[in-house]
């Protein structure tokens, strides 16, 4: 299953919407095409969900580590929602779970964004 | 009786790393491995094979991967070779390093050694080689490095 993904905002924070595989190639794209473009738009508070992303390599790794940065150097806020599982424990042997802002509460999750 | 040897030559493609993840899926599965093993397995064996597809062969349209897998009682036994100009050990980062950890690559060998028990990584008569060990009644979650 490739990856997809959807926007929506609340209160001022977009909501990425992921579901599927962010792996090299397709899904890396995609998602770096999706932070790309809420950034041209000016929207800096960006909140990914990864609930339905079942399956993470290391390119996909690498792809939410540039999303990180690239928001972060903007001077915008880029945080992780509603980890799987496996995405956990990726994050967990790759010491990112602590870089990253992990919320599992997503009403809290927007509130959280300054 | 039972086949325990599957060998593979594929194309340098993106196409290559997602057969060779399904194929190790497959065979993991039949042999008797848990999900959580099977989806290390799958995923070691991806992440070899991005190396190889990429790092290696370049997406050379004349260079080939090499896929073996061998079941035995104790052990599966993956062997992944390319046909490009080798993988210099020493010169890999550590991704867990303070100043790498914001790197967006460097990470694949470092999971490879992760999720396998035994891992053996060495250049071979066209490329490189890496072979991946993992026990069927294995408890380790960190992969050990094996000398030549």
């Amino acid at each position: 299953m490739s990856m997809k993904i959807s926007t929506r905002q609340v209160d001022g924070v977009t909501i990425v919407d992921s579901s599927g595989r962010i792996t090299l190639g397709e899904g890396s794209v995609t998602l770096r095409d999706t932070v790309r473009d809420l950034l041209a738009k000016g929207q800096k508070k960006i909140l990914v969900n990864l609930g339905d992303v079942n399956y993470i390599d290391s390119s996909g790794i690498g792809e939410l580590v540039s999303a990180f940065t690239t928001v972060r150097n903007q001077g915008g806020e880029l945080k992780l929602l509603n980890l799987t599982k496996k995405v956990h424990d990726l994050l967990q042997i790759t010491k990112l779970y602590t870089v990253f802002d992990v919320k599992d509460d997503e009403a809290a999750a927007v509130k959280s964004f300054s | 009786m039972t086949e325990n040897r599957f060998s593979y030559t594929l194309d340098s493609t993106l196409e290559t790393v997602d057969a060779a993840e399904e194929a190790a899926t497959r065979i993991a599965t039949d042999q008797g491995f848990g999900e959580d093993e099977v989806m290390q397995i799958a995923m070691a064996v991806r992440e070899a094979t991005v190396n190889a597809v990429l790092h290696g062969n370049a997406y050379d349209p004349s260079k080939k991967v090499n896929l073996d897998f061998e079941k035995t009682t104790s052990d599966l036994v993956i062997t992944i070779r390319d046909q490009g100009r080798g993988l210099d050990l020493a010169k890999l980062p550590d991704p867990l390093a303070a100043d790498n950890l914001l790197k967006t690559s460097g990470r694949g060998i470092f999971l490879i050694r992760s999720f396998m028990d035994e891992v053996q990584i060495r250049p071979s008569q066209t490329g490189t080689e890496i072979k991946l060990v993992k026990h069927v009644h294995g408890t380790a979650a960190n992969g050990k490095e094996v000398t030549q």
